[in-house]
């Protein structure tokens, strides 16, 4: 059985490969593919730390996983909506350009 | 370190940075969509097979399909040409920086020394009965977040009328 | 004479057991759980593939007696002499698709084009591996979590005909992609909530554990299958319609019909990669109408005790080929929904009638000992017969009289 920080490291390394791409990256969506990336981290993170735990009956970590899966399942679609709509007003996805309040 | 766990690791994390950093947008989803298997690989690994399998129903299924429904509406398939205006080594260093101060809190702490715990039996029946008495207000909010992203989804992507017209 | 039925019906357990247990002396230790499931796994890929072959034929040919000609009735085995009154068709079909040249459009994603049917045929396969076939019979038993393996690689089945549709940079195949992936994920609700009502009264996620739950025998010789029950059988024809629809079969194939839109996503494919193609989409179809079998037909079981020398793998192919002559019927007769039609049943018609039933089965498991079997079975079905009427009043109220605008 892997040890658990073998767990924990995978999960670490998810996590900034999303904030990197998050950081990075020009267009809204690959932003928000980060953003997902960085959720799913954070599940991998509890599920392993439940399955190394004292008391895994008490299921916490499968519990706060389903429910950041069901959130974050909605937060992608009001994300998705709300660039589809951005697009359609400034006729591009590129968070660079979406500037109309600078200054 | 088990040679499952190898694998499923480097695919995961391999088709991670293939999402973050390829050219063409769909090619970034397709990654995803591998990295989200890799990571129900690793769910059944650790002996949680309802989260395993419910993250391929719903981040494969539909999450999946959301984004690459809106590269496709946000004409995402054109050749990009990103001049970013903030330089990408910005982003970079923070992100390593990160990763570099986890892994040290990681491998400094007597987390390896736990012992693994035998295989919990866990059944979808006590899951089920305890999302119905332990944890029904976060269930009951979560059908209240659900109803209202989806009412505010469809009203925010919907067409104006003078648009119509 | 009892024991004699017994034999012939597990025979390929008993087949597997001996087999392994030769190989466990020659065999490294490893080597043993990869040599089990490939046990498993060849029956399916034996019977599976032929079943579809033996389908396309026999599918042309009552498609064709439906419409008042005869189907292939020419091809016997290529190559010899012996006619088989058209039953080699498969074989021809098999060739010729072996052997057409493979085209790629020159602007397609060729990464993608290529890995489109695989990523389609994997998971259809997969979902085999859950479906008790017999008694005792089932590759893989996942006690926890059988019916999600199922649904959650049908959902996956769905990123594979996007991926068909965008890599041909053709935008026909692109349209036929998004049509037809909306109305998956559409049909994907109603589907889930009916098996839902069947986990409900069960109390199991485990297909085999659910084909045990229809085990009971009633009367002293009917086996209670969810079938014979009124939210079983309101909920099996609603399975039906939306596996239908999952599978894109007639009346649901808008996006693959050949004079609406070519063949949708699969338009740019040729050769072989359009058999994978046909054959997954064959095989999904098949293993909804496993899964409708194993969750309201009782999977193995006899409908009646007294019948029950019938093997067990009989019952389930003889229910199988009975829902695949069912489907081709319904082909050859009801005409196309449009896709708006198509959202508009599923979302305002399906799901409502989907919940309704899920209420109905919960109030039939209540009141198994407090009230009598004939009022809880008026009962039920005029609680699922009026709504039902009323959502079709709902769609037959924008239905008027026919206009004819030229034809005065």
């Amino acid at each position: 059985m892997t040890p658990l920080s073998g767990y924990l490291l995978v999960s670490a390394l998810l996590f900034c490969i999303g904030l990197a791409g998050a950081l990075t990256r020009r267009n809204a969506i690959m932003v928000l593919i980060g953003i997902e990336l960085m959720l799913n981290a954070a599940n991998l993170n509890f599920i392993a730390f439940w399955r190394f735990s004292e008391h895994p009956e008490t299921q916490t970590g499968l519990m706060f996983a389903l429910f950041s899966i069901a959130i974050a399942a909605a937060e992608a679609a009001v994300g998705l909506a709300l660039i589809i709509t951005i697009y359609r007003h400034f006729r591009t996805a590129n968070v660079d350009k979406v500037e109309a309040m600078k200054g | 370190m088990t040679l499952s766990f190898a694998i499923l690791a480097g695919l995961t994390v391999g088709s991670a940075v293939a999402a973050m950093s390829l050219r063409n947008l769909v090619h970034c989803a397709l990654g995803l969509v591998l990295t989200f298997a890799g990571l129900a690989g690793l769910y059944l690994q650790l002996n949680a097979e309802f989260v395993g399998f419910t993250q391929i129903l719903v981040y494969v299924g539909a999450v999946a399909i959301l984004i690459v429904f809106a590269i496709l509406l946000t004409r995402g398939t054109e050749p990009a040409n990103e001049p970013a205006a903030v330089s990408p080594w910005a982003g970079l260093p923070v992100a390593v920086l990160a990763f570099l101060a986890m892994a040290a809190a990681v491998l400094a702490s007597p987390v390896d020394k736990r012992l693994a715990a035998p295989v919990p039996e866990v059944s979808v029946k006590t899951l089920g009965q305890k999302l119905m008495t332990d944890y029904v207000l976060p269930l009951e909010v979560l059908a209240l977040l659900l109803t209202a992203a989806m009412l505010g989804a469809v009203i925010i992507a919907m067409k104006d009328k003078e648009d119509l017209q | 004479m009892a024991e004699v039925f017994q034999a012939i019906d597990q025979f390929p357990v008993t087949l597997k057991t001996w087999l392994l247990g030769h190989a466990a002396g020659v065999m490294p230790e490893w080597a043993l759980p990869l040599l089990s499931a490939a046990l498993s796994i060849t029956p399916i890929l034996a019977v599976f593939p032929l079943l579809f072959a033996l389908t396309t034929v026999i599918e042309r040919k009552g498609l064709g007696r439906i419409q008042n000609r005869r189907g292939p009735n020419r091809v016997g085995i290529p190559l010899t002499n012996i006619r088989l009154a058209g039953f080699g068709q498969f074989i021809a079909d098999g060739i010729k698709s072996l052997t057409k040249e493979d085209i790629v459009p020159r602007s397609a994603d060729k990464v993608v084009h290529f890995l489109a049917p695989i990523a389609l045929l994997i998971p259809v396969l997969l979902t085999y591996s859950v479906l008790p076939f017999g008694r005792n019979m089932v590759p893989l038993d996942l006690p926890q979590t059988g019916l999600l393996f199922f649904f959650a690689l049908g959902a996956s089945t769905e990123l594979s005909v996007f991926m068909a549709g965008w890599s041909s940079r053709n935008k026909y195949s692109l349209l036929g992609a998004m049509r037809a992936i909306a109305q998956m994920v559409s049909y994907e609700i109603p589907l889930i909530l009916s098996a839902l009502t069947v986990v409900m009264i069960a109390g199991t996620l485990s297909l085999s554990g659910i084909v045990e739950s229809q085990a009971e025998v009633r009367f002293g010789f009917l086996h209670s299958w969810h079938l014979f029950t009124p939210w079983g059988l309101v909920g099996f024809f609603l399975f039906l319609t939306a596996a239908a629809a999952e599978a894109n079969r007639t009346p649901f194939d808008l996006p693959e019909a050949e004079s609406e839109i070519i063949a949708g996503y699969f338009t740019e494919y040729s050769g072989f990669k359009f058999a994978i193609f046909f054959l997954a989409e064959y095989l999904g179809l098949f293993a909804m109408c496993g899964l409708g079998i194993t969750l309201f037909l009782g999977g193995w079981l006899p409908p009646f005790k007294f019948l029950g020398f019938i093997p067990s793998w009989c019952w389930f192919l003889g229910k199988l080929v009975a829902l695949i002559l069912l489907f081709i019927w319904l082909r050859g007769t009801l005409p196309r929904l449009r896709t708006d039609q198509l959202m508009g049943f599923a979302w305002k018609f399906l799901l409502p009638m989907t919940l309704i039933n899920l209420f109905v089965a919960g109030l039939w498991h209540l009141s198994v000992t407090s009230v009598p079997m004939t009022v809880r079975w008026i009962g039920g079905f005029a609680l699922l017969a009026i709504p039902y009427w009323l959502l079709g009043r709902g769609f037959e109220a924008k239905v008027g009289k026919r206009e004819y605008r030229f034809a005065n």
